[in-house]
C-alpha cells in the first residue's frame, strides 16, 4: 500500500512538473529574467502548489503523522546561519545557469538527453560531497 | 521533504539492502510518469518534450554541482523550501526562497541576457 502511494505521489508530482512546464529550462530561465521580457507564468505554479499544501499542513499538524502512518520528520530547525544563506545562493546560481532544480531534473530525464544525466550526476555528487563534509558539523544547517 | 530531500534519502539508502524502498518508487514515478506523458501529444503543442538545456557541458556540470551542494547546505530546494516550507510559513524557508530566487535572477540576467555567455 505504501509503495502504491509512493508511486502515485511521485507520478503526480512528475506529471504536475511536466504539465506546468517546470521541466522547460528556457521557461524557468524566462521566469528568472525579470529585467528583460519577463515570463511571469511560473509564479502560478509555485503559488498554486502552496495553496493545497497550506491546507494539507493544517490537516496533518494535529496528528504528526502522514495518512500512511509515517512520522513526519519536521526538525523545526530555527537557526538561520551561513549554510542556509550560502547554500541558497549556490542553489540559485545553479538553478539559473541550467534552468533545472532537483524535481524537474528527474522529471525531464527522458527527454533531456545525455546532458540531463550529466546534470543529475553532478547534482548527486554535490549532495554527496556535502553529506560527507557535514560530519565536520558546520557545512549543513 | 522536497525533491532534494528525497534524493538525499535515496543516496543515504544506497548500500542498505532495502528492495524497492518508498523513496526509490517515488523517484521512479517522478521520472516515469512524465516520460510516458511526453510521448503523447495531447491538447497543446506548447509543452514540448524537446530538450532546451544548454549544450555547454561545463555549464551543466557547474550548475549541477551548485544545485547539489546548495540544496544540501540550505536543507531544501524549490519544492522543499519553496512549496513545503512557504506553505507552513517557515522563516528559514521564506528566507531561503527569497535568496535563491534572487540569486537565480541575478545569474540569468547577467550571464544569459546581458552577457549572453550561457
Amino acid at each position: 500500500m505504501q509503495r502504491l502511494v509512493s508511486l502515485i505521489t511521485g507520478s503526480l508530482f512528475g506529471i504536475g512538473l511536466y504539465i506546468s512546464q517546470m521541466t522547460d529550462t528556457l521557461k524557468v530561465q524566462g521566469w528568472l529574467n525579470i529585467f528583460g521580457g519577463w515570463d511571469p507564468t511560473l509564479t502560478f505554479v509555485m503559488g498554486g502548489a502552496i495553496i493545497p499544501m497550506f491546507f494539507a499542513w493544517r490537516l496533518v499538524k494535529k496528528q504528526n503523522k502522514t495518512f500512511l502512518g509515517n512520522n513526519i520528520n519536521l526538525q523545526s530547525r530555527k537557526n538561520i546561519g551561513t549554510p542556509l544563506i550560502v547554500g541558497s545562493i549556490l542553489f540559485g546560481i545553479g538553478w539559473g545557469l541550467a534552468g533545472l532544480c532537483p524535481g524537474p531534473a528527474i522529471a525531464s530525464l527522458s527527454f533531456n538527453g545525455v546532458n540531463g544525466f550529466i546534470f543529475l550526476i553532478s547534482m548527486l555528487v554535490g549532495i554527496w560531497i556535502v553529506s560527507k563534509l557535514s560530519r565536520l558539523k558546520y557545512l549543513e544547517t | 521533504m522536497g525533491a532534494s530531500g528525497i534524493l538525499g534519502n535515496f543516496l543515504a539508502e544506497t548500500g542498505k539492502k532495502q528492495f524497492l524502498s518508498n523513496t526509490t518508487i517515488f523517484l521512479f514515478g517522478l521520472f516515469f510518469a512524465p516520460s510516458l506523458l511526453s510521448q503523447v501529444d495531447f491538447v497543446s503543442t506548447s509543452i514540448s518534450p524537446q530538450t532546451k538545456l544548454t549544450e555547454n557541458v561545463l555549464v551543466i556540470i557547474l550548475a549541477g554541482l551548485a544545485v547539489g551542494v546548495g540544496t544540501k547546505m540550505a536543507g531544501g530546494c524549490t519544492s522543499g523550501h519553496g512549496v513545503c516550507g512557504l506553505s507552513r510559513l517557515s522563516v528559514r524557508s521564506i528566507l531561503a526562497t527569497i535568496v535563491f530566487v534572487l540569486a537565480g535572477i541575478l545569474t540569468v540576467s547577467t550571464l544569459k541576457y546581458w552577457l549572453g555567455v550561457i
